[in-house]
C-alpha cells in the first residue's frame, strides 16, 4: 500500500464557498492509505507548496493528491513541488474541484457529495500510479514563423536579433500583411509604410532570417524542440536571383492594367507579372498564372512581352513547385485576419452602390501609391457628403460575430479626420454603436476629430438605399430617440476583423483549437495570451483575436521572448506519458499498427512482436484500448488506474 | 418514480477538447447539475468497451464521453475511433437491455463551455426520465 498525502484548497472561497472543505477532509481521511489530509486557503501559493513538501518528509509519502483547480491549470506547478523533494512528478495527481465543482454547481451538499466522489477517485489512482522517467533531447535552435505580416515580422526580427535561426513563410510574393496596406495608422498618424518597410527591408537582409514568400506551410509533424516543416514555394515564374524588381515587363505585359489588384482591394489594375505594391519585399516579380496569357493558353503573341523586354533573363515559364524541409525548435503562428466580407450585409448595399465602400477600400483611396494617388476621389468625384457606418460585421450576432473588432472605432476617426483634411468643406457624419477608443491617446484623438467637425452620432444604421441616382442612409438615433435619413456620396462601411479561413489549414496540422470566435485559443486568457496548449508553438498578432498594431507588436515580441527562452535551453525534456508493449504478452497481430495515426508502431519480425517508437508516440492511448491481448500500457492512463478511478467516483 | 433520486454519471472527457470546455463553463459559471464525476483521459479513444462496461457495471446510470470535433482530434482521428467503438457498444448495450441513451459521444471544443454546460443539462434530464439504470437494478436484486 501506498502512503498517500491529500490537499485540498479553499482557493480563497473559491472553492470553500461551495464546497465544504472540512467535511471532504473527514471523508478523505477515513480511507485507508491517506496518511494526510490537509486544507488550506491556497494551495498554489508558496505557503501551500511548502505544506505539501513537508509532508513529504514528514509522512515519507508515495504519491500526492491536490484537490483545486484544474489540472490545465496547475498541474505543472505542482508536479514541480512535489520533484522539489525528490518524489516523482507522475506520482502526483490532482483533481479538479473547483472548474468542475465549485464553479459549476449552487447546492452546497450535493456539490461536497461530489467533490468526495472526485477526491476518492484520484486517490485510488494515485494508489496505482508509477513513476515515469523523461528523457531529454536536443533542441533543434531555430523557429519558424507563419505569416509576414507586422505581427511576423516583428516576431522574426526579435528572434533572429537574439542569434536564432528563422524561417519565415509567407503566402503572398511579399511581406508586409494588411499593415502594408495602411496610409496613415491612429492616433499618432504615422505614415504606415514609413514605419512598416524599414523592419520589411531589415527582414530580408536579416542573415539569420530565411525569407519564405509566395510559399505555403504543407506539413509540420514532430513535437516542442524538433518540429519537421514541409513548406510548398508556389512557382513565380521568375528567377529570384536574375530578377532585378525593374519593373520593365509588368509596363510591357499584354495585360497591363487588366488584371484586378488583390493589394488595391480592386480598385486598380495591374499585369498579369506584377509586384503587389512598389515597395515590395523580396522586390521579385511575380506571374499569376491564372491570368497569364502564356501560362493559360501556350502563347502569348508572337513571344511573350515579359521574356523580350527582360535583361536579366528571368523569366521561366517552366518553374514548377518545390518542397523544401527543414527542423525547428518552435513555432509562431501570425496568420492575421480577413476584412469582414461587406456582401453579408446586403442592407447596406455594398453590392449596389459602387459609393459604398469599406474600411480597407478607403485606406487605399488615402494611400499615395493606391488607385488616385491618395487622391479621394469616388467614381470620379471628390464626395462632400460623408457617412460612416461602424460596427459592420462587429457585435452582430446576425453575421457570427457577437465580438469587438477593436480597432473600427479608431480608424474611422482616423478615417474621418483624414477626409475632413483632405476635403476641409465636407460633412462627416459617423454612425456609431458606442465608441470604444481605450488605447493610448486614442480618447484623445476622438476628441480631435470631434473638434475638427466630424459629427458623431450614437445609433446604428438600418440601411443603405438609393433613389433617383443618389444614396441615403437611414439610421437611428439612440440619445434623440428618432429616427433620421441622410443623404451621401460617400458611404464608408466600419468592417470589423474575422478570423483568416486560410489560417484554418495550419490550425489543423497544428492541432490549435479555436476560441468561439473563431480566433486561435490561447493557453490561458490572462496568463499565457500567446501560448497555445501545444509546446513550442505561439501566438502572434490577429490570428488570436482583433488587435491593434501597438497590441499586435506586443504580442509579437513576447511570442519571440517565449521562443528564445525555449531555444536557449540545451534539452527539451518528452513527455513520458505513451505506450509501451509487453513483448511476453503480444501476439504480433498488427492491431495497434492499423490504428496509430503517428506510425510510431513497428513489427519486429525477429521477435515476432510490436515495438513502439518512443519518439513518435505522443500517448493518445487509443492503441492499448484495442490491444485484443492487453499487451500495450498505455503509462500515466492504464486501465487498471481509469477503473480504479470509475470505482471509486461512483 | 422517487423525485428525490439524482443519477450518476460518469464522464470521460479529452484533455484537449471537451476538459478544456468543461474548464470554460467552470471559469464562466455556467451552472449544470452536479451529478457527474469526470475522468480525465488525453484522447477519448483510449477508452474501450471493458471500461464503459465498468461504469455501468459499477452503478453509473450513463456513461458520457466528450472528445474533440471531427477534424479538430488533438491525435488526428482519435474521435473517430472512438466513434465507432461507441457505436458499436451502443447496440451491444441495448442488446442486453441497457438503454443505448445511457451512452452518450459529443463533440465538444475548448471553447463550448455553454455547449458543455447545456449537454450536462440535458443530459441528465434525459437519464431522470429513463430512471435507474436497469443494470444496477439487478445488482440491487442479487443482492
Amino acid at each position: 500500500m501506498k502512503d498517500i498525502g491529500v490537499f485540498i484548497c479553499h482557493c480563497g472561497v473559491n472553492i470553500s464557498n461551495t464546497v465544504d472543505v472540512k467535511k471532504v477532509i473527514e471523508e478523505i481521511s477515513k480511507i485507508q492509505n491517506v496518511a494526510i489530509c490537509k486544507d488550506y486557503q491556497y494551495m498554489c501559493s508558496d505557503p501551500g507548496q511548502e505544506m505539501i513538501k513537508r509532508s513529504i518528509k514528514e509522512h515519507d509519502l508515495d504519491a500526492v493528491v491536490v484537490a483545486a483547480c484544474s489540472p490545465r491549470m496547475h498541474e505543472p506547478t505542482f508536479r514541480a513541488t512535489v520533484s522539489d523533494v525528490g518524489m516523482n512528478p507522475y506520482c502526483f495527481e490532482m483533481s479538479n474541484i473547483r472548474e468542475q465543482c465549485s464553479w459549476v454547481h449552487t447546492d452546497k451538499e450535493k456539490a461536497t457529495e461530489k467533490a468526495i466522489d472526485l477526491v476518492k477517485g484520484a486517490v485510488a489512482r494515485a494508489q496505482l500510479l508509477e513513476p515515469l522517467q523523461s528523457e531529454g533531447f536536443p533542441v533543434v535552435p531555430s523557429a519558424l514563423v507563419i505569416g509576414g505580416g507586422i505581427a511576423g515580422i516583428q516576431t522574426a526580427l526579435d528572434i533572429a536579433n537574439s542569434g536564432y535561426k528563422v524561417y519565415l513563410v509567407e503566402k503572398e510574393p511579399s511581406i508586409g500583411g494588411h499593415m502594408a496596406q495602411f496610409d496613415k495608422t491612429f492616433p499618432t498618424l504615422d505614415c504606415a509604410a514609413c514605419i512598416l518597410t524599414p523592419k520589411m527591408v531589415d527582414v530580408a537582409r536579416h542573415p539569420k532570417i530565411e525569407l519564405l514568400t509566395h510559399s505555403e506551410v504543407e506539413s509540420i509533424e514532430g513535437s516542442v524542440g524538433n518540429f519537421i516543416v514541409n513548406v510548398k514555394k508556389k512557382p513565380r515564374y521568375v528567377d529570384m536571383d536574375k530578377c532585378t524588381g525593374c519593373g520593365n515587363c509588368a509596363v510591357n505585359c499584354r495585360l497591363v492594367g487588366k488584371i484586378s489588384s488583390e493589394f488595391d482591394m480592386g480598385l486598380a489594375k495591374r499585369s498579369a507579372i506584377y509586384v503587389p505594391f512598389p515597395q515590395a519585399v523580396p522586390l521579385k516579380y511575380t506571374i499569376d498564372p491564372d491570368a497569364c496569357l502564356f501560362l493559360k493558353h501556350g502563347r502569348c503573341g508572337k513571344s511573350p512581352k515579359c521574356v523580350d523586354v527582360c535583361t536579366t533573363d528571368a523569366i521561366n515559364f517552366n518553374d514548377e513547385p518545390k518542397t523544401i524541409e527543414f527542423n525547428v525548435g518552435a513555432i509562431v503562428v501570425a496568420t492575421g485576419y480577413r476584412e469582414f466580407t461587406a456582401e453579408r450585409k446586403p442592407e447596406f448595399g455594398y453590392d449596389l452602390y459602387p459609393n459604398v465602400m469599406t474600411g480597407l477600400e478607403l485606406e487605399r483611396i488615402f494611400a499615395p501609391s493606391g488607385p488616385t494617388g491618395g487622391k479621394p476621389i469616388i467614381n470620379g468625384k471628390v464626395p462632400k457628403k460623408i457617412v460612416f457606418i461602424s460596427c459592420v460585421g462587429s457585435r452582430d450576432k446576425k453575421v457570427g460575430h457577437p465580438y469587438c473588432s477593436r480597432v473600427c472605432c479608431m480608424y474611422i476617426a482616423k478615417q474621418a479626420h483624414l477626409l475632413k483634411e483632405k476635403i476641409p468643406d465636407s460633412d462627416i457624419t459617423v454612425m456609431y454603436t458606442d465608441m470604444r477608443s481605450f488605447g493610448k491617446g486614442y480618447e484623445e484623438f476622438y476628441e480631435r476629430v470631434q473638434k475638427e467637425g466630424v459629427k458623431y452620432r450614437r445609433g446604428n444604421a438600418s440601411e443603405v438605399y438609393g433613389n433617383d441616382g443618389k444614396t441615403y442612409v437611414r439610421a437611428e438615433d439612440t440619445l434623440l430617440g428618432i429616427p433620421y435619413e441622410l443623404e451621401a456620396d460617400l458611404i464608408v462601411l466600419g468592417t470589423g476583423l474575422e478570423p483568416d479561413p486560410n489560417a484554418g489549414d495550419v490550425g489543423k496540422m497544428l492541432h490549435l483549437s479555436l476560441s468561439s470566435d473563431g480566433f486561435f485559443l490561447e493557453a490561458h486568457p490572462k496568463l499565457r495570451p500567446v501560448d497555445t496548449v501545444i509546446d513550442g508553438v505561439f501566438l502572434a498578432g490577429t490570428a488570436q483575436g482583433p488587435k491593434d498594431i501597438p497590441d499586435t507588436v506586443a504580442q509579437a515580441s513576447g511570442a519571440a521572448s517565449h521562443v528564445v527562452n525555449l531555444l536557449s535551453k540545451k534539452e527539451v525534456l518528452s513527455e513520458p506519458t505513451i505506450a509501451v508493449v509487453n513483448e511476453d504478452m503480444c501476439v504480433g497481430c498488427k492491431t495497434c499498427m492499423l490504428l496509430c495515426p503517428y506510425d510510431a508502431h513497428e513489427f519486429d519480425e525477429d521477435k515476432g512482436v510490436m515495438k513502439i517508437n518512443t519518439a513518435l508516440c505522443k500517448g493518445c492511448g487509443s492503441c492499448s484500448a484495442a490491444c485484443p491481448s492487453g499487451s500495450i500500457k498505455m503509462n500515466h492512463f492504464t486501465k487498471d488506474q481509469i477503473v480504479a478511478q470509475i470505482l471509486e467516483v461512483l | 418514480m422517487d423525485s428525490e433520486w439524482e443519477p450518476k454519471i460518469v464522464g470521460f472527457l479529452c484533455n484537449w477538447c471537451c476538459y478544456a470546455g468543461a474548464d470554460m463553463a467552470g471559469t464562466s459559471r455556467m451552472q449544470y447539475p452536479p451529478n457527474i464525476r469526470v475522468i480525465r483521459v488525453m484522447c477519448s479513444s483510449r477508452l474501450n468497451a471493458e471500461m464503459i462496461i465498468k461504469a455501468f457495471q459499477a452503478g453509473a446510470d450513463a456513461v458520457f464521453i466528450g472528445g474533440c470535433h471531427p477534424g479538430d482530434c488533438h491525435y488526428v482521428d482519435g474521435n473517430y475511433r472512438t466513434k465507432k467503438r461507441v457505436d458499436v457498444l451502443k447496440r451491444l448495450i441495448g442488446y442486453v437491455g441497457i438503454e443505448p441513451e445511457r451512452l452518450r459521444l459529443e463533440w465538444i471544443s475548448a471553447a463550448e463551455g455553454e455547449e458543455f454546460a447545456k449537454t450536462m443539462r440535458e443530459l441528465c434530464d434525459e437519464i431522470k426520465n429513463l430512471g435507474p439504470s436497469p443494470l444496477k437494478q439487478i445488482a440491487e436484486e442479487m443482492v
